[in-house]
């Protein structure tokens, strides 16, 4: 079997004069765990509804499981678990009824849909709620059945758009220890996500992207090293305008924002010390790693969570 | 191409048992599995109602006063007027607020097509399920007709097929419309201009010559007019089948603009 999964060169969606994703080219290889991380209106619902054969192509060249969309979208959906972002659930039916309808939509027998429906329920702790109507359920469970119902084909290619959106801690956790279960059962997964820190979980390799461009691309270690330093140090001014002038170049680089300053070294501590040494008081200080966060502030100048 | 597509590990033969329409279809019948019985009552109660409010009440008054129209009892000649304005409302009710629900409140057509099945099959098993929806109206209001022995020849089981293509017309171009919609007001606006004054003025309740000349143009071009003229002749047995036949290429026809209005306005909608 091929290891491709996703190609795309050149991949393009305008709606009308507005460019949502803007000649972009990737590639997404079996078994691999593949990000989009970016802000709101970078272009990864797009390119998600795209790869789903849910959305023509404005220009380029896309290739998903070694077929056209355009040509063979039923034959690829088949094949492909869509996890949306508004669940598109059946709140009116119940948990194992959403199931079995949408089972149906690919034409399964009935009892393979039931047997795989209970293991499915199963993996998402819903089993207890199986004959429950859909629409008291929690945030949480919403999405894990949504995550289930993508999963009742048994697809090869599994995507989610912004899977934790909305979600407590609580329930992004149990999220993301199930979707690392599919991970090592060797699914897939295509992951939009505007949070540095499910990208870092989550995703083998990811691209970041700004409005409908691709700003750089790679595993989340290398994009650190290539955008940022190994260090943070961020400094709090508390209601006063940070010293300027006494902040010049420190460690590699300085980024000064309405509300902090951030220093970015390769050794966090002697930063820290050089900033205390030429007499600048923060209301609060903190040394940490570098995030992907930081990759994104780097490479546009803005924070991602706006 | 084939040959592509095994490489993948798709499998040809799975999946080709049940056409996708009928998967759609499916999908309706099993979300009206959880409300038949109260939606059976109302097919049966409403023509039970009509019958007697409008044709036994209002009807003794006037077969007292103006005696027959047309040649028959007033219950006899609104029973069919009243069949094919039934289907009517009932196409026009599934095929606004369902569609906008599928379309931005529940997102189930958004489902759907994350599948194998496309907008032509959400399509077609939208209009295969109205056209359930209007066979199981048709049979109970006929059934209620015979019982309140307005059925005056054989011929009325052909008003059966008339009163459901009559449906299917609202159907198409009311599926069409809500296709286009960002909220439900213009369903209202949909059943205040359009359907009421229809369901009033299409000569269901009275003959067409009651009606001052020049709207006789007006009533003739609206589908409702057909419909009740079609399904009058069929149930009273008094068929002019040179009239019977333009009501039916009528209706064919607009049934044809409105499912390819619908194609074309479902892709817009859904395939963006």
């Amino acid at each position: 079997m091929p290891t491709t999964v996703v190609t795309a060169r050149g991949l393009s969606k305008r709606f009308g004069e507005l460019v949502a994703v803007d000649s972009i080219d990737f590639d997404i290889a079996r078994g691999e765990s593949f990000g989009f991380l970016g802000p709101n209106g970078a272009g990864k619902t797009s390119t998600m509804r795209m790869i789903a054969c849910m959305s023509p192509k404005t220009a380029g060249t896309l290739r998903v499981l070694g077929l056209d969309p355009e040509t063979d979208g039923p034959a690829i959906r088949s094949r492909i678990g869509l996890v949306p972002q508004d669940d598109s659930l059946d709140l009116q039916l119940t948990v194992l009824d959403n199931l079995m309808i949408y089972g149906r939509y690919f034409d399964l027998p009935k009892k393979v849909i039931r047997e795989r429906a209970m293991r499915l329920l199963e993996f998402a702790e819903l089993t207890d709620r199986a004959r429950d109507t859909v629409e008291p359920l929690s945030g949480g469970m919403k999405r894990r059945l949504t995550i289930a119902r993508a999963l009742v084909s048994e697809p090869d290619l599994l995507i989610l758009d912004e899977p934790t959106t909305g979600l407590d801690p609580q329930a992004r956790h149990l999220l993301w220890d199930r979707l690392y279960r599919l991970k090592s059962q060797g699914v897939t997964l295509v992951i939009t996500t505007h949070y540095m820190d499910e990208a870092e979980q989550l995703c083998d390799r990811l691209v970041v992207m700004d409005k409908g461009r691709i700003a750089a691309s790679g595993t989340p270690t290398a994009l650190i090293a290539a955008h940022s330093t190994r260090e943070v140090v961020e400094l709090r001014f508390l209601g006063e305008e940070p010293p300027r002038e006494k902040l010049q170049e420190l460690g590699e680089r300085t980024e000064i924002l309405p509300d902090r300053v951030l220093v970015y070294a390769e050794d966090g501590d002697r930063a820290l010390a050089e900033v205390e040494a030429r007499g600048v008081t923060p209301a609060s200080s903190l040394v940490r790693r570098s995030t992907l966060e930081d990759v994104f502030l780097s490479l546009t100048g803005r924070t991602l969570v706006d | 191409m084939t040959a592509e597509l095994e490489t993948w590990g798709i499998d040809l033969a799975q999946g080709a048992r049940m056409p996708p329409t009928l998967r759609v279809l499916r999908y309706h019948l099993y979300t009206y599995m959880r409300t038949w019985r109260s939606s059976l009552t109302t097919s049966f109660l409403a023509p039970v109602l009509y019958l007697a409010a409008m044709g036994i009440g209002l009807g003794s008054l006037i077969n007292r006063h103006v005696g027959t129209v047309d040649h028959v009892k007033y219950l006899s000649f609104i029973a069919p007027g009243l069949l094919a304005s039934s289907a009517m409302q009932v196409a026009a009710s599934d095929s606004m607020y369902p569609v906008m629900a599928a379309i931005k409140w529940i997102r189930t057509y958004f489902a759907m097509l994350a599948t194998p099945l496309r907008v032509a099959d959400v399509l077609l098993g939208h209009f295969a399920w109205v056209t359930v929806r209007l066979i199981l109206t048709a049979v109970c209001y006929l059934g209620v007709m015979a019982a309140f022995g307005t059925v005056h020849s054989p011929l009325a089981v052909l008003a059966l097929p008339g009163a459901i293509l009559t449906g299917l017309c609202f159907s198409s171009v009311i599926s069409a419309f809500a296709a286009t919609q960002e909220n439900d007001q213009g369903f209202a606006t949909i059943s205040r201009m359009g359907l009421i004054p229809l369901f009033l003025l299409s000569a269901t309740f009275f003959p067409l010559r009651q009606l001052p000349g020049w709207m006789h143009p007006l009533a003739y071009a609206t589908p409702l007019f057909h419909g009740v003229d079609l399904c009058r002749m069929l149930v009273l047995g008094q068929v002019d089948w040179v009239s019977a036949l333009w009501d039916v290429v009528y209706l064919v026809a607009l049934t044809a603009v409105g499912v390819l209005l619908a194609r074309r306005l479902f892709h817009r909608r859904l395939l963006v």
